[in-house]
């Protein structure tokens, strides 16, 4: 969206027009500026910019703290990016069935637990089961929840590919097993992958839900820096923090588009995105 | 089984549901506001503007709920800013789900085919005319379905808040576990209250769907 192409919104730009937009945009640059310098000053009147707060951050255990932070975090999104993935497939299989009792079945366990808090959930089992394991409350709790949004994700891709690809493949005289495996899946595969991956980002995102049941995840190690250094830096932690989760999301995201223009690239070469 | 209906624990679980409610209607109407103010940015024919809604989005979008949580908690009384904890909840709340509610009406807005405004104006509409009688009101439509999912996911997010002293539904259920009551009995109270609020939601929306449902 160039400045000189025209959008929905608005057309191309005369030269009136184009002059409003550059006032807007000094202004808006302005504006900007200034919203950021205001936070700076304040932190920096609030002296969180002060050496003694980030020194904390130089203790070789507290960075190696903050690396087992990281891991930990992998590890519990590893562990239940797997089990979403593998209960998902079960969940569509159970919900695309011709049975009605399983589809019955299905349908009432996504449904719920895709309108259920994972907090909710994962503090139940911590309480009941895993209390001296949290890890295992966490790694459940977003393996149900997850797994009951990828169930979805992957049935209506499955859904989506045209009718007479199913009709085409039982009229070949296939059965629903190869009708499903051979002709529906793969097809559908690449059109969920990038939905999938998004999912798994919200996966990433809602491991720190460990912090709450006390598994020692990047959050829960922040809080721990925060709470046991001179001065209690908070806002240090959290600037360290937050970058550390959006690059890791960003990352997953990055990998979710590349397979999206790859796929493009082979379902239609000439093939142009959409604004 | 009937926990709410013992020793008073009803008005406790009253207490719990209503604080959710109020939560989650208070971030919706926010988060709505900073979303259409973000959108607005989004799609501006300023490059400026666009960039800092793209980084808002970005940053925000990326970063987990219980992160947002814990700045605001944990932050802001190193800033001297302090407010209550519910007010906190509602900032994290609304500032989370605003850059989702952004990307869904950018997202409506590009549904919309050139060709509509293209045919708008050379009826002579104006701006204004062109926005409200032929472009939003198409890219409302589209927008509702994910809208829809965004604002069933917000009470659920809200729960959340329970964890940093708020009093909602997950408050209820810490404050049941720590009298001891059995918790999957606990579980399946609270449960049922999420289940009532994520239906009447999602009701609402698909209520409006189906009233605004156009064949194409």
């Amino acid at each position: 969206m160039s400045a000189r192409t025209a959008s929905v919104l608005y057309d191309v730009p005369g030269p009136r027009a184009r002059r409003r937009y550059l006032l807007a945009g000094v202004l808006g640059a302005l504006g900007i500026a200034g919203l950021l310098w205001w936070v700076v000053a304040t932190l920096a009147d609030q002296g969180q910019f002060d050496g003694a707060l980030w020194e904390s951050f130089e203790y070789n255990t507290v960075q190696q703290r903050i690396l087992d932070g990281v891991l930990a975090t992998l590890k519990a999104f590893g562990l239940a990016a797997v089990g979403s993935l593998v209960l998902g497939v079960l969940l569509a299989a159970g919900r695309l069935s011709d049975h009605r009792p399983v589809r019955a079945v299905s349908t009432a366990v996504v449904q719920f637990f895709r309108a259920m808090p994972l907090v909710i959930m994962i503090f139940a089992l911590y309480q009941a089961v895993f209390t001296s394991e949290p890890m295992w409350g966490l790694v459940l709790g977003l393996v149900l929840y997850n797994g009951a949004v990828q169930a979805e994700i992957i049935r209506s891709g499955i859904n989506a590919v045209p009718r007479g690809q199913g009709e085409a493949a039982y009229a070949l005289g296939l059965r629903k097993t190869q009708v499903m495996s051979l002709v529906l899946v793969p097809q559908s595969v690449r059109a969920m992958l990038p939905a999938i991956i998004g999912q798994l980002v919200v996966t990433l995102k809602d491991t720190s839900l460990g912090y709450i049941i006390t598994y020692p995840e990047l959050l829960f190690v922040g809080k721990w820096i925060a709470s046991n250094s001179d001065g209690y830096p908070y806002i240090p932690v959290v600037l360290v923090i937050t970058p550390i989760y959006i690059a890791m999301c960003l990352a997953l995201s990055g990998l979710a588009r590349w397979i999206e223009s790859r796929g493009r690239r082979g379902a239609n070469r000439r093939g142009t995105s959409a604004a | 089984m009937g926990i709410p209906f013992e020793d008073g624990n009803f008005s406790l679980f009253a207490r719990g549901f209503l604080g959710t409610l109020e939560l989650s209607a208070l971030s919706a109407l926010f988060a709505l506001l900073l979303g259409f103010v973000l959108a607005a940015f989004r799609v501006s024919p300023v490059p400026v503007l666009r960039a800092f809604g793209t980084a808002w989005v970005t940053i925000f979008r990326n970063t987990p709920l219980t992160l947002m949580f814990f700045a605001v908690t944990f932050v802001l009384p190193r800033l001297d800013v302090h407010i209550s904890s519910f007010t906190a909840a509602v900032a994290a709340l609304s500032i989370y789900t605003g850059s989702f509610v952004c990307e869904v009406l950018r997202a409506g807005i590009n549904t919309v085919p050139l060709g509509q405004a293209e045919a708008a104006r050379s009826l002579g509409m104006g701006f204004g005319q062109t926005l409200g009688l032929v472009v939003l009101p198409q890219a409302a439509r589209s927008v509702l379905a994910p809208m829809g999912s965004v604002f069933i996911a917000l009470p659920r997010n809200s729960a959340v808040a329970g964890a940093f002293n708020v009093f909602e539904l997950f408050g209820v259920q810490k404050t049941l576990t720590e009298k001891g009551y059995a918790i999957f009995a606990i579980f399946f109270w609270v449960a049922l209250a999420y289940l009532v609020i994520s239906f009447s939601v999602g009701a609402v929306f698909s209520a409006l769907e189906r009233r605004t449902a156009v064949a194409r």
